[in-house]
């Protein structure tokens, strides 16, 4: 165990262990959205997570950063806050604000960032960017919404867990970076491979990926 | 200590030398004239393959002997395709822009009658009483050739060409070498890395060779995606050993037995030229195992990249390689801790690993005379857009910029005046004129606000919109980011949006503080180096352009009269030809119309603004203007029955 201060509190941590998951752990929240306990390598996608460290003259994220001995972290800067704020504005850019009917909504990680950071869901600063088509409907389960993924990755993270070859992936680039079912295998084989799992449509968390129908059933309800 | 030989390299190498000798002595001393057509990418697209075969075909059929030998590029773009002809009793001699036709009359005259045609000549390769040289020209005077020395001189598809001129002799030094002596070389010379960040490369090699792993693998880079830049494709493409020859001595210092040449497959030659120099090298064991006798095996692999401009990074040119999708990864780790398969890996740029063989052949001392304290040896630009004499340069690090655009590449052509150059790529800012005195070399460049990169070199003229410029750039790297970080992703995006509206002349008021948040934050907060730079073309452009931008949002007016949606064409009327249709049937939509008194006016709303009319419009009478704002031209109204 080595000793740790983050935001002037003293901590207790096992060296070498995940400073995200540290701060997590001790009731320190820092927003993060493509971070899963006991992942290796981090994706550090979502640039969420920043911190400060002493001696580092640059906001870095923390989920990439192990915890050494007499580390001095802040969590809760203006600067951090701002790049976080930013992030959390841009992904909103590109995000189909219609909590009423999503599935996600009161346990959305959105809502949680935005309440956390008292960002308002509709920023007006930027300009909204929707993508075409609203709804991806081509697996035989499952149903995707571009405009309410936030991209972290989970969803493959899991898949590739369960099977060695995930079924799901990123694909096309930049700004039209989407997830994409399959992988290699035919369509018709999904519906066998996915049944009994789901592990997306659970660890998604923006219900992007939602058993079919799911969000007309809540809508209807 | 750790030396590699067990047998002498020397003895072993001296073989190969004499035999190259030989070919090099019978090659000189034939007394028949010798052509050397200049065959990479850029003598083909400018006709050298039908400069060939007409000389071949007039050598036939008029019965002259005479060697043709395909060499490389020599770096002046402008005269495409260039020949240098080597004819007994003649200094050799540079033809510029040599057609089918030219050739054909150099046959006739130069071969046949010894008339040298001084009209199509630029000059002598050496001194002489006969022929001014070609050094009276500033471009070749104040050029050092270190890496690109035998660019366009030697053919890069005989192994025996390159060896001839001392190639490879510095591997066989470096073998007979403690690797850690080789490292303390490079370190002492201060090279530092021309990929574009300039990290000190003797140190990355100590990281690599002193990290843990179970092998160490070398990566030469040669993704170069840059827009309008080429040095890595011409050096690949115009000496590949020397680069073969680079990597070599890396892997030997850093203890690799297996190395990776990363190369676009847009890049066909490179691609074939690297495959064949490796194969010829192999043959003749200077790669593969036991290299000259020694204990030093190593295998250079050649990978070919699907051209993304991402795949560049490190981190996602390593994905690339694995399989996966080129997605760059969190540094650290480096991959000089923990890179290709795991193991520590030296990615180093092509020119990186070119300047390798020289600095070891004549020792860091001499190496340091050339450029400055902190940015020693010389600098490779590809220098494009509005300049006389486009092409490759290489310079000694720490000639202004003012030299380089003005002396070396001839300046502005047109009249025009010099209004920006862009360098570093897409990750690098625009300068105006009042930088134009400044070093080029890493800290100065960055200071200023740009960056060196990896020697891309946009010089723009008084035409150009200092808006549009980033404009093209962030669009250039919003279609290139991965897509993976939040900031890159989307933050690009609406960067790119916002500067499409403002030369839609569809800015307002908020937009520029807009740009430059987003673009700082873009910089603090994206993954890898391709988020963290793609902001600096606005950042600078907002920094030495910030009354263009304003102009186009306040005034709607474009100050360059670039943008179209900002300009309009009329006709003056005062100027215009009674009678005159020249501009009528250049226009594409019709939107000229003739007026009352004969004269011609333009429908605004139809004209589609391509300037076709400005062309059309003989110049006695010059009357077509093009105005910003467009409510600036005149109304004419277009008869009511016309
Ligand atoms: C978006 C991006 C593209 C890059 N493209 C290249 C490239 O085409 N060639 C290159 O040598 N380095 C490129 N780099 C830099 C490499 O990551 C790396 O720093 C370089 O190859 C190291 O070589 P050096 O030490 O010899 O400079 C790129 C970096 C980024 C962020």
């Amino acid at each position: 165990m080595v000793k740790l201060i983050i935001d002037n509190k003293e901590i207790e941590a096992e060296e070498g262990k995940n400073l995200l998951q540290a701060c997590l752990d001790n009731n320190i929240y820092i927003p993060n959205l493509c971070y899963l306990h006991g992942m290796d390598n981090p994706p550090a996608s979502c640039r969420m997570c920043f911190v400060e460290i002493e001696g580092e003259h640059k906001p870095v994220t923390s989920c990439t950063v192990r915890v050494k001995d007499g580390m001095v972290v802040k969590t809760d800067t203006p600067d951090i806050r701002q790049l976080q704020r930013t992030a959390l504005q841009l992904l909103l850019s590109v995000h189909d604000v219609d909590c009423a009917h999503c599935p996600a909504n009161k346990k959305c990680e959105l809502q949680r960032i935005a309440k956390f950071l008292k960002v308002g869901l509709k920023p007006k600063r930027l300009e909204l960017l929707l993508k075409e088509p609203e709804i991806d409907d081509e697996h035989p389960l499952l149903d995707y919404y571009p405009n309410r993924c936030v991209l972290c990755g989970k969803c493959i993270h899991v898949c590739k867990t369960k099977l060695g070859q995930p079924l799901l992936a990123f694909a096309r680039r930049g700004f039209y970076t989407t997830i994409s079912f399959y992988g290699e295998k035919p369509a018709s084989d999904l519906n066998s491979s996915c049944k009994n799992c789901l592990a997306c449509v659970e660890i998604c968390p923006v219900s992007a990926i939602t058993l079919k129908n799911d969000s007309d059933q809540i809508a209807e309800a | 200590m750790n030396l590699a030989s067990n047998e002498n390299p020397d003895q072993l190498f001296s073989a190969i030398y004499e035999e190259a000798k030989r070919r090099r002595n019978a090659f000189k001393e034939a007394d028949v004239p010798k052509i050397h057509i200049g065959m990479a990418t850029c003598g083909i697209a400018s006709g050298a393959i039908e400069t060939k075969n007409a000389f071949e075909t007039v050598l036939a059929e008029r019965k002259i002997e005479a060697r043709i030998h395909t060499v490389g590029c020599i770096g002046h773009c402008y005269a495409e395709p260039v020949v240098i002809i080597d004819n007994p009793g003649f200094p050799p001699i540079f033809y510029h822009q040599v057609t089918p036709g030219k050739a054909k009359m150099l046959v006739k005259y130069f071969l046949e009658k010894g008339d040298p045609l001084f009209e199509h000549l630029l000059g002598a390769m050496e001194e002489n009483d006969l022929i001014p040289a070609v050094t009276d020209f500033p471009r070749f005077r104040q050029e050092k050739r270190v890496v690109m020395e035998k660019c366009g001189l030697i053919d890069p598809e005989d192994i025996y060409d390159y060896i001839a001129e001392g190639g490879y002799l510095t591997l066989v030094k470096a073998l007979k070498l403690p690797p850690e002596d080789i490292i303390t070389e490079v370190k002492n010379a201060g090279l530092r890395g021309r990929g574009g960040a300039g990290f000190p490369t003797g140190k990355k090699w100590e990281l690599a060779r002193t990290a843990k792993g179970q092998q160490k693998i070398v990566i030469c880079n040669a993704d170069e995606g840059d827009p309008g830049a080429y040095m890595d494709r011409t050096i690949l493409e115009s000496n590949p050993h020397l680069v073969l020859e680079g990597i070599a001595i890396c892997a030997y210092a850093v203890g690799a037995r297996k190395a990776v040449v990363y190369v676009r497959a847009e890049y066909p030659l490179a691609v074939k030229m690297v495959a064949k120099a490796i194969e010829q090298a192999k043959d003749l064991g200077l790669l593969g195992k036991r290299i000259l006798g020694s204990s030093f095996d190593l295998e250079i692999e050649l990978f070919r990249g699907s051209g993304a401009f991402v795949c560049g990074e490190e981190t996602a040119l390593i994905q690339s390689i694995e399989g996966n999708r080129g997605m760059p990864i969190h540094r650290p780790p480096y991959p000089v801790q923990n890179g290709l398969e795991g193991q520590p890996t030296v990615i180093n740029n092509v020119k990186t690993l070119a300047s390798i063989p020289h600095i070891l052949d004549k020792g860091a001392t001499l190496y340091r005379e050339t450029g400055t304290e902190k940015s020693p040896g010389t600098a490779i630009f590809s220098v494009v857009g509005d300049v006389v004499h486009p092409g490759l340069v290489e310079i000694p690090m720490g000639v202004s910029l003012r030299t380089l655009i003005f002396d070396i590449c001839g300046g502005i052509p047109n009249k025009k005046d010099f209004k920006a150059v862009q360098i570093g790529g897409p990750s690098g800012g625009c300068l105006p004129a009042d930088f134009l005195d400044t070093p080029i070399d890493f800290d100065s460049l960055t200071q200023a606000g740009a960056m060196m990169g990896s020697g891309g070199m946009v010089v723009m003229d008084e035409d150009t919109c200092m808006v549009d410029v980033p404009r093209y750039f962030l669009d250039f790297t919003q279609n290139e980011s991965c897509g993976k970080c939040t900031f890159c992703r989307i933050g690009t995006r609406h960067l790119l949006n916002i500067l499409e509206r403002i030369t839609r002349g569809e800015g307002h008021e908020g937009d520029l503080e807009q740009l430059e948040h987003l673009s700082e934050e873009i910089k603090k907060g994206s993954l890898c180096g391709l988020g963290k730079t793609a902001p600096n073309p606005i950042i600078t452009s907002l920094m030495y352009f910030y009354d263009e931008y304003e102009a186009h949002i306040k005034e709607k007016r474009c100050p360059a009269g670039m943008c179209r949606p900002l300009t309009a064409y009329y006709i003056d009327l005062d100027k215009c030809a009674r009678g005159c249709d020249a501009c009528v049937g250049s226009c594409p939509v019709e939107a000229i119309f003739t007026t009352s008194n004969r004269k011609k006016g333009v429908d605004q709303s139809l004209c589609v603004k391509c300037g076709e009319c400005v062309v059309a419009c003989p110049p006695e009478y010059n009357a077509v203007m093009k105005v910003s704002p467009p409510d600036l031209a005149p109304i004419v109204e277009r008869p009511v029955d016309d």
